[in-house]
């Protein structure tokens, strides 16, 4: 098993026939991911990479029975994108699209409530199960099918860590990018969720950053909820107050949003801290030869 | 509506509700330029202009006719005990005053040792404050929708009544499908103490301030403080309005208020030449690398291994080769840089259009550092042979911990 996305996933891709949707559709077709639909409005009718293209989500949905959504709408379009996607009742909806307003989300957020719909994103890598669906824009070659769980904030430091893992022989069960946006759709806690159900995955690897007070979040329900061993890392240790680094929500916010204050509360809840980025793989191979 | 207890406990462990330093934007505007657009959208400020020389500020104040307050414009906080405020009592007063401020760097808190230039002054009419409230919109991560705050312990930072009167911070969540309604505005009114006709006008002012937060994509609109006059007026004394970086497309008018003097100079350049994504850090080491979260755990490594970013770089995606030249144009810029760092790990990246931009930076200036080098990822092998190929002189390093490690050796002067 895995989670979010696996070997039944039906993807449908908005914005297929872009730059970037076209560059990286080729590359998830190419993982063996079943990319059955392609959604561009104005386009419908054709064929974008051998994948039908049509103009709405609706109508893609209801010819192809896509179950899941990767997002490549540039970011004044974005929103409604998700809207849309959410509309037809797509049970998942992964929106790589780094820019959002952030006013936008808020509707998004607003709109998304009691709705069966998953958000993961946006400014996210996307979702990989190895072996089995690549949603996103993740390199393919470095994930190694297996049973850690990783959840991540950032994109190209969860590539390194997926590495380290994969240099160690420990295989991942799913990978997901929540993003490093200041509204995520789904956080650190509602992806615990659904690793702590997965009976694939032994143990979970998260990574998160200064900003927001979701790592805490993730602690509270390590602490009441989470039978599995968690391996954290906090990016952002060195990180001056009142700047943002890059990410959005990754601005010193109070004291809570400090490295410190995350890694004291993970800690505490009983999850591992990796001492440095480097040692996240060698951390997580000793936790699960002590299982 | 929420007391400040509830407000606490909905965001988990957070005891400083942080209003001034909240995610999601960082285009300041100041305060001349916030309370215009304030009075644009019918919350009343002092009458008031803003000067550029201490004889249009003589000017203003002849016009104003009463006792003035000259404020220094700068975008950092703490002017006042910084001696950036000054209340003057006649026309030639207020010229003095302004002289001694125009031309003159403001140092804060919240500024380095070097401060801030100050080159325009608010003259404004003082007014007679019988109370001093707090206000502020921003958009909370936890409810994930904007927030109206409200205290009547306004006048000092917001985070210290947090930590002091908990009990004195009020809020109301906003929801945006139906937007501010009166009855939430009566209830932080009444939260402020308000009475009488001043709950209605604190409901107006807080609808006409959410819609401003709206129409204009901000990530904070705070008033501090909101007083109370002795004529019993509410008025925006001072106020503060950032914006959503990732909204200002919308909002040309917006764009054209940033001040760049306010800003890191080598931060401007660095935006200027395509990269965004740059801050200054107070080490010795440049450092280039793709994606945020890893930049920042490089920098964390950095000082793992003994040493000190001078910057963090996120390259972002790239098409061509400009922005790793400007990269390396900034860094040769950067006086203070011993050595560089390079970590790339090829995604959305691609590990030879890098290799590529190196080699022309090479090319195009002398680099009088050490550079060390670890590439990852999408079209290594080719980023790779154009590095081996092109004869560069530079450290290559392994893996994460390898980069770190060399790059503080490096800048330490330590050769292996």
């Amino acid at each position: 098993m895995s989670i979010l996305v696996d070997g039944n996933t039906r993807l449908l891709v908005q914005g297929i026939t872009g730059s970037e949707g076209s560059f990286h559709t080729q590359r998830c077709i190419e993982y063996g991911t079943k990319v059955v639909a392609g959604v561009t409005p104005g386009k419908g009718g054709s064929q974008h990479l051998n994948v039908p293209v049509f103009n709405t989500v609706e109508k893609a949905v209801a010819e192809t029975g896509a179950n899941a959504s990767l997002m490549f709408v540039p970011p004044p379009f974005a929103a409604d994108g998700i809207l849309e996607a959410t509309d037809a009742g797509i049970p998942l909806v992964v929106c790589i699209t780094e820019g959002i307003p952030v006013l936008d989300m808020v509707k998004v957020h607003r709109y998304l409530k009691g709705k069966s719909t998953r958000l993961v994103g946006p400014n996210c890598p996307g979702v990989m199960s190895p072996g089995k669906c690549k949603a996103g824009i993740m390199v393919g070659g470095i994930h190694l099918p297996g049973n850690v769980g990783v959840i991540s904030r950032s994109g190209t430091l969860t590539y390194d860590v997926v590495s380290q893992l994969t240099g160690l022989r420990i295989g991942q069960s799913t990978c997901v990018g929540i993003g490093g946006d200041a509204l995520p759709g789904s956080t650190f806690a509602d992806i615990l969720e659904l690793f702590e159900a997965d009976h694939d995955t032994r143990a979970v690897v998260l990574i998160g950053e200064i900003g927001s007070t979701m790592e805490q979040e993730a602690a509270e329900f390590i602490n009441h909820k989470m039978t599995k061993p968690v391996v954290a890392f906090i990016a952002g240790s060195t990180a001056p107050p009142g700047k943002r680094m890059g990410h959005a929500g990754a601005i010193i916010t109070g004291s809570a949003g400090k490295a410190s204050e995350k890694i004291k509360a993970l800690s505490q809840a009983g999850a591992i801290i990796a001492p440095n980025p480097a040692e996240v793989g060698l951390t997580t191979k000793k936790v699960l030869e002590s299982l | 509506m929420k007391t400040a207890f509830a407000f606490l406990a909905n965001v988990g462990s957070n005891p400083t509700p942080s209003a001034s330093r909240k995610q999601g934007g960082k285009l300041k505007v100041h305060e001349y330029q916030a309370k215009a657009i304030l009075a644009q959208y019918g919350v009343p400020v002092p009458r008031g202009k803003v000067a550029s020389t201490p004889a249009e500020a003589r000017d203003i104040a002849t016009e104003i006719g009463s006792k003035v307050v000259i404020k220094a414009q700068v975008y950092a906080g703490g002017r006042g005990k910084a001696g950036g405020i000054k209340t003057v009592n006649s026309p030639e007063e207020a010229e003095k005053a302004a002289g001694q401020l125009i031309g003159a760097r403001l140092v804060t808190h919240q500024t380095g040792p070097e401060g801030v230039p100050v080159s325009k002054v608010l003259v404004e009419e003082a007014s007679d404050v019988a109370r001093e409230l707090y206000l502020s919109i921003l958009v909370d991560g936890a409810s994930r929708l904007p927030v109206m705050m409200a205290s009547e312990a306004g006048g000092m930072e917001i985070e210290e009544v947090a930590q002091s009167a908990p009990e004195k911070i009020f809020r109301s969540d906003i929801d945006p499908a139906i937007g501010f309604q009166p009855f939430q505005g009566r209830q932080l009114a009444y939260g402020m103490n308000l009475d009488g006709g001043q709950v209605g006008e604190a409901t107006r002012l807080m609808t006409n301030l959410y819609k401003l937060f709206i129409d204009k994509d901000c990530s904070l609109a705070e008033i501090n403080p909101l007083v109370v006059t002795a004529d019993e007026k509410l008025l925006a004394l001072d106020a503060k309005l950032n914006f959503d970086d990732n909204a200002l497309y919308r909002h040309k008018d917006v764009q054209e208020l940033q001040d760049k003097e306010q800003e890191e100079p080598l931060e401007i350049q660095a935006h200027d030449w395509g990269i965004n994504n740059y801050v200054k850090l107070d080490g010795d080491i440049g450092c280039m690398v793709n994606g945020a979260g890893l930049a920042m755990a490089v920098n964390d490594l950095i000082q793992y291994c003994g040493g000190r970013a001078a910057n963090f770089l996120d390259i972002g995606t790239l098409n061509n080769t400009e922005r790793v030249v400007n990269s390396f144009k900034i860094f040769t810029a950067d006086p203070r840089i011993k050595a560089v760092l390079v970590n790339i790990f090829g995604g959305m990246a691609r590990v030879d259009v890098i290799a590529k931009g190196i080699v022309e930076a090479y090319q195009q200036m002398n680099i009088p550092f050490p550079v060390v080098i670890r590439l990852a990822g999408t079209n290594l092998e080719e980023g790779q042979r154009i590095l081996a190929e092109s004869g560069i002189s530079f450290i290559q390093a392994k893996d994460f911990y390898d980069v770190a490690d060399k790059v503080v050796k490096a800048a330490k002067g330590v050769t292996e």
